[in-house]
């Protein structure tokens, strides 16, 4: 047996250790709530007509702060969201294909499209203008952020081995108590990896709803986004290097003060019962487990209050002895479910035939060109696609096949993959223009900035995953280059790759949006797509485009999953599958 | 006689397949579980044993019938017991200790009471000094004495186990249950019985005061009886032996003992599973069958199979499949416990290879329906290939789901070695393999030369 802990040379570190951190500790806990005071002061506000983004780096840091509660409200939305939804599609029969198959829907829908429709849904609900528009960004981060977490709790769920929850019950645990002591922990990995990809595409969406036209009025919340986007119209490029510099060291900061610890501390919910040998370390995470401050906190305060919570947990369930009356509750179940689904259905018969009737005011030659744009940016998302494959997959598999060279890169591109693209567009358009290349062969270059990481990360992955056998069979027979990448390695990164495309791909889409539609220097950079379409009609405020275009750019990505991705998967499943 | 702690009345258990066709895994079956004793159910794999164990212990409801603790229903009251599993079913996230007291917690029992409950139940089991380590930290044996202590620390009344030794290797569950059998003789622990489900006949008789045998298709009760030898029981003991092949021949003659079996409950068409077209395949590797017949050979043609298992090291359930898979293709004949080879297993196992191959597909289209409706059906199709779910719906008439699959892979393992047929895998369909075929035929003569 192997001790937890090692105590060997860091114990003369550790000792100096904790002073330090209980400081920082108790310095964090009053910044947090600092920043709470300062939230609700600002959101509950009275309407501020028009914000002014002022672009002297030293009003960066606040306007990075409000930033990133916004992207920390989103997440802990999508989080509690992701986990009700999840746990309903497990456990509700009923419900598990129809929330499974909207979920595959959501997340084909080009979330950018709905920012007008939601910001002025969310400005008319809420009588303070400010909290709407912010509302309105949030739920748009939101968008962005839940899918994939729901889906990876909702896989999870599905994988618990059934002895476990037997022993649950068993063991008399209540549903609650399983949540905690079982199903979250169980699905804590997956949530966790989850989290770091929807954090970086809630920074992508942020980038782009905090400031927007729609019609005549324009809508700006102050921001990290709203920041860059004007520094770039305004073509102030001191101001966008300041604003790049301020994302930069966000998202450095959260990998290490965050992410880091918790996919070291996630270490102990591995599933395997088998020690893996590769291992994330923290030593922020560290530092905590040691800081004396953190451990009396718990002892303290934590331990009884989940104490006390999980005993009352356990009581309640004590006071119903299980299965009385059930035929007849189960009943009146039904025909709850009935009632509602039957609402539900009126509901969005109702909306459906509105939207279809406003269909009917674009004119046809306005349908034709929104067909002509959707066949453009299809070629655009898979020229895109190509030149990130073309990159990423010897790039990938120089990175998996050497240890060493994964240890050093791998956290760099993490780093470098949560840095949203859309952050980096205006410098990239205004290089471009310099050097004379058009938007339209410029926006496949955002798209490629947007998708290409989805395609790297799984490309390593499937490197990794190819037994050192086959390798070792391949230069044993002196296999050629060409053959061992026909061979060994391209059957071998398949399913891995098919999945990187799948991803990317919904990516590429969705930034196709804000590619091929961008403001620069006072003026409108375009070009013919169908993303440029939506953003043109929801800048005009023409609704009926702006929902013929979605409803396009949807269909077109369910269909493209459904006919080409799908059954390139099912291969990949089954012939290619490495075990 | 004392009142039995749980009592099934007519239980039974099916699970639906379409809307009126079911599979019944379960026949009504009567059982009492009384004070004072270890029953062990044995029994095939698939006949059933964990079902039943399920619906005793409260965890599923039983599909018809009642099971009655103490009289009274268990949906409505809350027996307490505890299962051990043979995967041992803990918490990797938590210590060995806060595994233990987790049932505990969920009671909501305070703190201090929890912890000395459960570190005196971790001594028991003899894990004092393991309390904050992590299971994965842990061997085999060492993770099941967690589960053990688990299962123990809410003082069951009737203790579950689903093989619980399985999983371990043979020395290290000889000494847990040499200290469990301990436990209960000392009466260290206050549970009152203990119903263990295992595969092993030698434990079975080793442990218990009672034995259960169980028949498949659907599951029945084939015997039922006490164990009359006095403990601790020594295995080389003849009547030991003695009463192993004696539940080895029940075991391996499923038509011995009759049992009376329900057609119609409730209006429903129950199948009669005894009545199937399909054999069950036993799921054995034809190379396994071939090395098992080779060694009866050198036994001189006729040995003791659970001599034979011994010999040769074998846990005698993984020797099972293959002795039923040999009797199945009429390769060897099984007689009191004893298994015989046949003339044609003697030509297989002592033929070269291609000949072997010829033989084993002779046996198979002539004993296996299921292989031969498939050779069929492929020289009758015009394109020689047929799709896996063409078997599928026939087999699940009668199979389970995951049978189903199983009994396809089986069949596809013995096709393919036979050369009956191919299986394109990406396709998920049967391919004539008229190919090699004809080649074997044309190459067999040749050695003769
Ligand atoms: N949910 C289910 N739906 C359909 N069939 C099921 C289900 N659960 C179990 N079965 C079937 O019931 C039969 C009995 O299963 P059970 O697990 O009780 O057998 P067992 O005797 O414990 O087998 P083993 O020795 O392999 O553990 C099997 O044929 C199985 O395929
Ligand atoms: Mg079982």
């Amino acid at each position: 047996m192997r001790p937890r802990f090692t105590l060997s040379r860091q114990l003369a570190v550790e000792r100096t250790w904790p002073f330090f951190i209980d400081l920082s500790v108790a310095a964090a806990l009053l910044a947090g709530f600092y920043a709470i005071l300062w939230i609700a002061k600002f959101w509950f506000s009275a309407a501020i007509p028009e914000i002014e983004i002022h672009l002297a780096p030293s009003h960066l840091p606040l306007y990075a702060f409000y930033s990133i509660v916004r992207i920390f409200v989103a997440y802990a939305l999508s989080l509690a969201f992701a986990i009700a939804y999840g746990y309903t599609a497990a456990y509700n029969k009923r419900l598990e294909a129809l929330l499974i198959a909207t979920l595959d829907i959501l997340q084909s829908i080009p979330v950018l499209s709905f920012l007008p429709g939601v910001m002025l849904a969310m400005i008319s609900l809420f009588p303070s203008r400010q909290l709407g528009i912010e509302m309105g960004a949030i739920l748009l981060i939101f968008t962005g952020e839940v899918w994939n977490m729901a889906f990876s709790f909702y896989t999870s769920l599905k994988s618990i081995p059934r002895e476990l929850m037997e022993a649950c019950e068993i063991g008399r645990f209540s549903r609650l108590q399983r949540l905690f002591q079982l199903e979250l922990p169980f699905a804590a990995i997956g949530l966790i990896w989850n989290s770091i990809v929807s954090v970086a595409n809630g920074w992508f969406f942020l980038m782009v709803c905090e400031m927007f036209p729609v019609g005549s009025r324009n809508y700006r919340l102050p921001g990290l986004g709203s920041y860059l986007q004007t520094a770039a119209s305004e073509g102030d490029f001191r101001a966008v290097t300041w604003g790049l510099v301020a994302m930069v060291l966000i998202i450095v900061v959260t990998d290490q003060l965050l992410w880091r610890p918790l996919i070291a501390w996630s270490d102990k919910f591995k599933f395997e019962t088998v020690e893996s040998e590769e291992r994330v370390t923290s030593s922020v995470l560290h530092a905590l487990r040691n800081s004396r401050v953190v451990a009396t906190i718990e002892r303290r305060t934590f331990r009884p209050m989940s104490e006390w919570f999980y005993n009352s947990l356990a009581e309640r369930k004590r006071k119903h002895p299980p299965q009385a009356p059930r035929t007849e509750s189960r009943r009146g179940v039904t025909a709850i479910y009935i009632a509602v689904g039957l609402v539900a259905l009126a509901g969005i018969l109702f909306a459906a035939s509105d939207a279809v009737r406003m269909l009917r005011d674009i004119h046809r030659s306005e349908f034709f060109t929104l067909l002509a744009g959707a066949g453009l940016t299809f070629l655009r998302v898979n020229a895109a696609l190509l030149f990130a494959s073309l990159w990423t997959i010897p790039v990938g598999v120089a990175i998996g096949f050497q240890p060493r060279l994964s240890h050093i890169l791998q956290p760099i591109a993490q780093i470098a993959a949560s840095f949203p693209a859309t952050a980096l567009f205006p410098l990239i358009l205004l290089a471009l223009a310099r050097i004379g290349v058009s938007l339209g062969i410029g926006s496949v270059v955002l798209m490629l900035l947007a998708a290409q990481w989805y395609i790297l990360f799984n490309v390593i992955a499937g490197a990794q995953a190819i037994p050192s056998e086959l390798k070792e069979i391949a230069t044993l027979f002196r296999f050629s280059n060409v053959q061992r990448w026909t061979t060994v390695i391209l059957p071998g990164i398949f399913p891995f790759l098919i999945t990187g495309l799948i991803t990317a791909s919904g990516g590429a889409w969705n930034a196709s949006i804000v590619a091929e539609y961008f403001q620069l220097r006072g003026h409108t950079l375009m070009t013919l797509g169908l993303g440029a379409q939506i953003s043109a009609a929801s800048d005009h405020a023409n609704y009926a485009v702006l929902l013929a275009g979605t409803m396009i750019m949807a269909l077109m990505v369910v269909t493209i999953n459904r006919l080409v991705w799908r059954p390139l998967y099912h291969l990949a499943e089954t012939k290619y599958r490495l075990d | 006689m004392t009142d039995p702690i749980i009592q099934a009345r007519q239980v039974e258990k099916f699970y639906a397949q379409s809307r009126d066709a079911r599979i019944q895994v379960i026949a009504p079956t009567d059982l009492a579980i009384y004070p004072g004793e270890i029953v062990a159910l044995l029994g095939p794999s698939g006949s059933g044993k964990s079902t039943l164990l399920r619906m005793l212990s409260g965890l599923s409801r039983p599909s018809g019938g009642a099971v009655l603790w103490h009289g009274q229903d268990v949906a409505s009251t809350q027996p307490n017991v505890s299962i051990v599993f043979q995967s041992f079913a803990l918490f990797p996230w938590l210590t060995v200790l806060e595994n233990v007291e987790a049932p505990l917690k969920a009671r909501g029992m305070e703190v201090m009471d929890r912890h000395r409950r459960s570190l005196k139940i971790l001594d028991t089991v003899g894990l004092d000094g393991f309390e904050a380590a992590y299971p994965r930290e842990l061997s085999g044996g060492m993770r099941q004495r967690v589960g053990f202590a688990r299962a123990l620390v809410v003082e069951p009344e009737v203790l579950f186990m689903d093989e619980p030794f399985s999983a371990l290797d043979v020395l290290t569950a000889d000494n847990l249950r040499g200290e469990l059998l301990e436990l209960w003789q000392k009466k260290t622990i206050p549970t009152k019985a203990i119903f263990l489900v295992t595969h092993n006949i030698d434990e079975a008789v080793f442990l218990a005061d009672r034995i259960i045998v169980l028949g498949r298709n659907p599951g029945h009760v084939r015997t039922d009886f006490r164990v009359a030898l006095a403990q601790p029981r020594d295995r080389k003991d003849s009547a030991f032996t003695a009463l192993v092949d004696y539940i080895y021949k029940v075991l391996t003659q499923p038509d011995v003992v009759p049992a009376e079996m329900p057609v119609i409950a409730g209006g429903r068409r129950i199948r009669d599973q005894r009545q199937m077209r399909y054999e069950m395949l036993p799921h054995a590797r034809p190379g396994g069958i071939a090395a098992l017949l080779e060694l009866i050979i050198d036994f001189g043609g006729r040995t003791d199979i659970y001599r034979l298992a011994d010999e040769l090291s074998f846990e005698i359930d993984d020797l099972f499949p293959i002795v039923e898979a040999a009797q199945l293709l009429g390769f060897a004949k099984i007689e009191e416990g004893d298994a015989a080879i046949t003339p044609e297993g003697r030509a297989y196992a002592e033929s070269e290879i291609l000949r072997q191959k010829e033989l084993f597909r002779q046996a198979a289209v002539d004993h296996v329906l299921l292989l031969r409706q498939i050779t069929r059906a492929l020289a009758n199709k015009s394109d020689h290939s047929v799709p896996e779910e063409f078997f599928l719906d026939m087999l699940d008439e009668q199979f389970s789901d995951d049978e189903c699959r199983r009994q396809l892979e089986t069949a596809i393992s013995w096709g393919r070695y036979a050369e009956l047929f191919d299986w394109d895998d990406s396709r998920r369909r049967f391919v004539l393999a008229e190919h090699e075929h004809e080649e074997i035929q044309d190459r067999a003569p040749e050695p003769a030369k």
